[in-house]
């Protein structure tokens, strides 16, 4: 535990000892906005809610939450420190965890800082703050999932823009396994049962149920067990890379 | 010296490593005991930047094998890691942190709290006259303070072991015999492996020296027998001597 503590400290002050943090935290929050009171039509709906905002929350973490993944690994392995990191007496998934857990942190700073959205809605009518919680929750959730994927792809090569758009490619399949676009492509050859699994792997399905505002345990499940398969396969490219 | 002979500290046994079709380090045994100061030489690409991440758990070796105090770096990387300090080639640090911060951070992975891991930082600091960038972000400082907390953070745990890369590589001659100073310095109570181009380093501070050249172990010896085999009593003559000579074999058996 100690050791996923002190990689964690590390790498969540890194964040701030750089600009990439604050990068990344006005380019969120200003699209944010833009994407609810433009394209959400967060006013003239005249509901007192917070859909409109967190409708765009999937497809902004396409592309950002890549772009704070891909450095997690790739980094440390162009500038070397990967190798004071892997020589240091700790198993490897503890580096793992520690690294994911404060880009995850990190990501929970940016969206806690959207609050004047919620202060807005309140302020303006009287929404129900239990769906809007959810809604916070599965943001998370969701935002730990493309964490995941990304990371486990940085650990596959020291080049960010490889890692960035490949962390892409897979999110927005996972994003859209729902739909026709990805479905169609299995359809014609795979049998109906890894169609429906494929289906049901969808971010968007699941983040749409929990935004509902109800938490059922099948989406935590579901968001847990992606996040938790995909740092597993982190650990595994890493050691299989010290073997290479 | 023959006393410590008999408990080696490293001990590494047929150790080979292949990237795909290079072949890079092709069967090394050696072992290095408490007191001994085992220079590491070779020509460039000759291996030993990774038999050194080999030994230090870096990278796995694709056959052999590398015990630590007795505790195998595959079987039992945590334990055998504990027992090791290294400083990496090049010293890679993390550009944003400053030079206390990092030690911090070393000093908790490596499980020392409180007023104790303070005081070891504080004296590893001292040790290494780092007192003047104690706060100083490590990507500003120049190539010769870089290398410096790399020896810093190797050293902060007191291991038993210290596999240093190159840890004179870019000094200037006051900071190169500051280093040597300090690895003399805790040769007595340490196994010491460092790899080197310079040959007088070796003379200066080496009680061992082996030459790898194509990831093959040519010589192990002191580096007064090194010196006898030469001719000239020029260690640079003799190294040149045994790595062409292996060069120019091995070209003969390649062609036949």
């Amino acid at each position: 535990m100690n050791n996923i503590k002190a990689i964690f400290k590390r790498d969540f002050s890194s964040y701030f000892a750089t600009p990439v943090a604050y990068v990344f935290i006005v380019i969120f929050l200003f699209l944010m906005g833009i994407f609810t009171f433009y394209l959400g039509g967060f006013y003239e709906r005249n509901q007192a809610d917070l859909e409109p905002f967190f409708r765009f929350h999937p497809w902004l973490y396409l592309f950002l939450i890549p772009a704070i993944a891909m450095r997690l690994w790739s980094e440390e392995r162009k500038t070397g420190t990967i190798e004071l990191l892997m020589t240091l007496p700790i198993p490897t998934w503890h580096a793992v965890m520690g690294k994911f857990l404060a880009a995850w942190a990190f990501t929970a700073v940016a969206i806690v800082l959207t609050f004047p959205m919620w202060i807005t809605v309140n302020y303006l009518g009287e929404p129900d703050n239990t769906v809007i919680l959810a809604s916070y929750i599965g943001s998370m959730l969701m935002a730990g999932g493309f964490l995941a994927i990304g990371s486990c792809i940085s650990a596959l090569t020291k080049n960010q823009v490889i890692a960035f758009v490949i962390s892409v490619v897979i999110c927005f399949l996972f994003l859209l396994s729902g739909f026709p676009l990805v479905l169609d492509f299995f359809r014609g050859w795979a049998p109906q049962a890894v169609v429906n699994a494929i289906a049901s792997f969808s971010f968007l399905t699941h983040f749409e149920s929990i935004k509902k505002g109800v938490i059922d345990i099948r989406d935590l499940i579901y968001f847990m067990a992606l996040i938790c398969f995909w740092l597993y396969a982190n650990v595994v490219v890493i050691e299989a890379k010290k073997a290479s | 010296m023959n006393n410590t002979v008999a408990n080696p500290l490293i001990e590494i046994h047929g150790l080979e490593k292949r990237f795909g079709p290079i072949h890079a380090v092709r069967g090394i045994s050696f072992s290095v005991s408490k007191g001994e100061v085992l220079g590491f030489l070779g020509p460039n690409g000759a291996g030993k930047s990774t038999t050194m991440k080999m030994i230090t758990g870096f990278l796995e070796p694709t056959a052999g094998s590398v015990a630590v105090c007795g505790f195998d770096i595959a079987e039992d990387p945590i334990e055998a890691k504990k027992r090791i300090g290294y400083l990496p080639e090049g010293a890679p640090l993390y550009g944003e942190m400053t030079v206390f911060s990092f030690l911090n951070f070393v000093a908790e992975i490596r499980g020392m709290s409180g007023e104790y891991r303070k005081n070891r930082i504080d004296e590893v600091i001292n040790k290494i006259n780092l007192e003047a960038v104690r706060h100083q972000s490590l990507e500003t400082l120049s190539k010769g303070y870089k290398r410096r907390v790399g020896v810093a953070h190797a050293l902060l745990h007191d291991p038993e072991i210290l596999i240093m890369d190159e840890p004179t590589d870019g000094l200037d001659p006051n900071q190169k015999h500051e280093v040597r100073a300090l690895i003399q310095e805790m040769a007595q109570e340490k196994a010491i492996i460092i790899s080197t181009h310079i040959l007088e380093e070796v003379d200066a501070v080496c009680t061992r020296a082996i030459i790898i050249a194509s990831g093959q172990l040519l010589f192990d010896g002191t580096p007064k027998e090194l010196l006898e085999k030469s001719g000239t009593g020029k260690l640079e003559d003799i190294f040149r001597d045994i790595t062409t000579r292996f060069y120019e074999e091995k070209g003969v058996t390649e062609h036949s």
